[in-house]
């Protein structure tokens, strides 16, 4: 086996307790393509929202703290799963990267650290498949092709907004439709796969998610998807959590599953996926199974 | 005693406002005492194990607080020294037998720790060196044997939440996670199993019974007559 390539990984808390799947999965697609995903030895919560007020720089110190561990480790780059993980350390790296002024300042508050140059760039790992390995790479390692399989994407905000730091055409993205042809499964198009889940509304105005999950969920469903697909694990808990009140209210309402792209590609790479829910494996299964008769 | 020498090197220190002359070379709390301080609170072990006498001190023309033990640190000429006698900081209450492991339980009885936003001043005022930041961290994402891990030479002095911007209560937290880590997570010690069935088994039951019929005239000879497990190990350690 060749030796597997290295990409400084940055985990997040969430990846590292209630969206463990993710994290198994994306170990798991990356090393079938011929990469480790090499977790900082030091980090911190990115700060999970990225912090508006421009003049208080004391908000940039946890992000920045990260992109400092990457100059640590010898990386000039840090790669996450978590969209939303993305968005902060993207965000902070554009707000102090080439700006010597708030350089210094958060270097002479940070006096127990080394130095940050300025000079780490944040990547999602949708980035690095598109555009360093290729859909045809991912394509080339499906043994078990999806076909037939019908996949709604679910972007939501952090990959696309603010236009700087869109991984993608903010308005009409195409890498999650990409990664679902290359791996034989059909990208859905409905009118909400870059729409707001509702996000942190679920703690105070759950009604507002509940509103949209319903509406995002029952525009996927009439597209004809059998599963949404997403990279942001905010979305993940705001979609399936809410369901589960849907199926509760509404009579004949059917859950739809809900999966990270990491565990679309480990049913397409046959390798370790999570918890995939049981009637997609099911569904998965039963495609397979009448492919190989075919 | 102090000898002459000493005696005429002096330093001079700010308790609280008030300027002493002190002999150099003395701890904080020796010089405090010296200038005539009396410690009925913030003094413990004086041999920087309990964790008591955390202080805090500047020196004249630096802006920087500076954190210590003051039966550690040595004082020095131009210091402005005070005693903390006390950290207020709430400690959660609960059961360790019923304890879920499944949720983020370090989080859910100390919620405040999601307030944190990596400033590092935690490890900053941290006297033992402790990677403060990093095991809030760790409790964050749930990873209970790393906050035990590093905070394990913790002495629960309390500069850290007293300095935290965000409230949190680090060592209390620490606490409980280290509590959990040995009652469901670090191995369980075969040997001292081993030991604990001998002694339910009544291995050592004739060897004790023995001593307690002794008379003290037989107790004083086999004491004095005794082995010692230093020379018996060959151990280096001395008393």
């Amino acid at each position: 086996m060749n030796k597997l390539e290295k990409l400084t990984y940055f985990p997040g808390c969430t990846l590292k307790d209630t969206a463990s799947d993710f994290e198994i999965s994306g170990m798991a697609v990356m090393e079938a393509l011929g990469y480790v995903l090499e977790e900082l030895e030091r980090w911190n919560c990115c700060g999970t929202v990225f912090s508006l007020t421009d003049d208080d720089l004391m908000h940039q110190i946890g992000p920045v703290r990260d992109l400092i561990r990457a100059q640590e480790a010898g990386s000039e780059e840090i790669i996450t799963l978590c969209s939303m993980c993305y968005a902060t350390l993207k965000r902070s790296s554009l707000f102090v990267n080439g700006n010597q002024e708030r350089l210094d300042k958060i270097n002479a508050f940070m006096n127990k650290e080394i130095d940050y140059e300025g000079k780490v760039s944040v990547h999602h790992l949708l980035e690095v498949l598109r555009d360093r390995i290729g859909w045809e790479k991912v394509e080339e390692r499906v043994t078990n092709p999806l076909e037939g399989l019908s996949v709604a994407p679910f972007y939501g905000c952090t990959l696309l907004r603010p236009q700087e730091i869109a991984i993608d055409d903010p308005d009409a993205p195409t890498v999650l439709q990409d990664l679902t042809q290359a791996l034989w499964a059909t990208p859905i198009d409905y009118a909400y796969s870059v729409e707001c889940c509702g996000a942190y509304q679920v703690v105070d105005h759950r009604d507002v998610v509940i509103e949209r999950t319903h509406r995002i969920m029952s525009a996927a469903r009439r597209a004809g998807a059998d599963v949404i697909v997403t990279s942001c694990p905010l979305c993940h808990f705001n979609l399936s959590d809410t369901q589960k009140e849907l199926v509760r209210t509404i009579p004949d309402y059917e859950e739809m599953p809900i999966i990270y792209f990491t565990q679309l590609m480990a049913l397409g790479f046959g390798v370790e996926a999570g918890k995939i829910p049981a009637s997609l494996k099911a569904k998965v299964k039963r495609l397979q199974t009448v492919k190989g008769e075919g | 005693m102090i000898s002459e020498k000493q005696e005429k090197e002096m330093i001079r220190i700010h308790v609280m406002g008030k300027t002493y002359e002190v002999p150099a070379g003395l701890t904080i709390m020796d010089a405090m005492e010296y200038a005539g301080y009396r410690f009925t609170r913030g003094a413990g072990c004086r041999s920087g194990f309990c964790g008591a006498c955390s202080t805090v001190y500047r020196y004249e023309g630096d802006y920087r607080l500076q954190f210590a033990l003051a039966c550690q640190e040595t004082a020095a000429d131009g210091m402005y020294l005070v005693q903390l006698p006390f950290t207020p900081a709430p400690r959660a209450k609960y059961d360790i037998e019923k304890i879920n492991l499944k949720e983020n339980v370090l989080l859910q009885y100390y919620p405040e720790i999601a307030r944190c936003v990596s400033c590092n001043t935690c490890t900053k005022a941290c006297p033992q060196d402790i990677e403060v930041m990093d095991y809030i961290q760790a409790a964050l994402r749930g990873d209970i044997a790393k906050t035990a891990e590093l905070s394990f030479d913790c002495i629960q002095c309390g500069l850290c939440s007293m300095r935290c911007p965000a409230d949190i209560k680090h060592y209390h937290m620490a606490q409980m996670a280290r509590r959990i880590y040995g009652r469901y997570m670090s191995p369980v010690p075969q040997h001292l199993e081993n030991r604990l069935q001998e002694i339910a088994d009544g291995a050592f039951d004739a060897e004790l019974d023995k001593l307690v019929n002794m008379s003290r005239e037989e107790l004083e000879e086999a004491y004095a007559a005794r082995v010692s497990e230093e020379a018996s190990a060959g151990s280096e350690r001395s008393e």
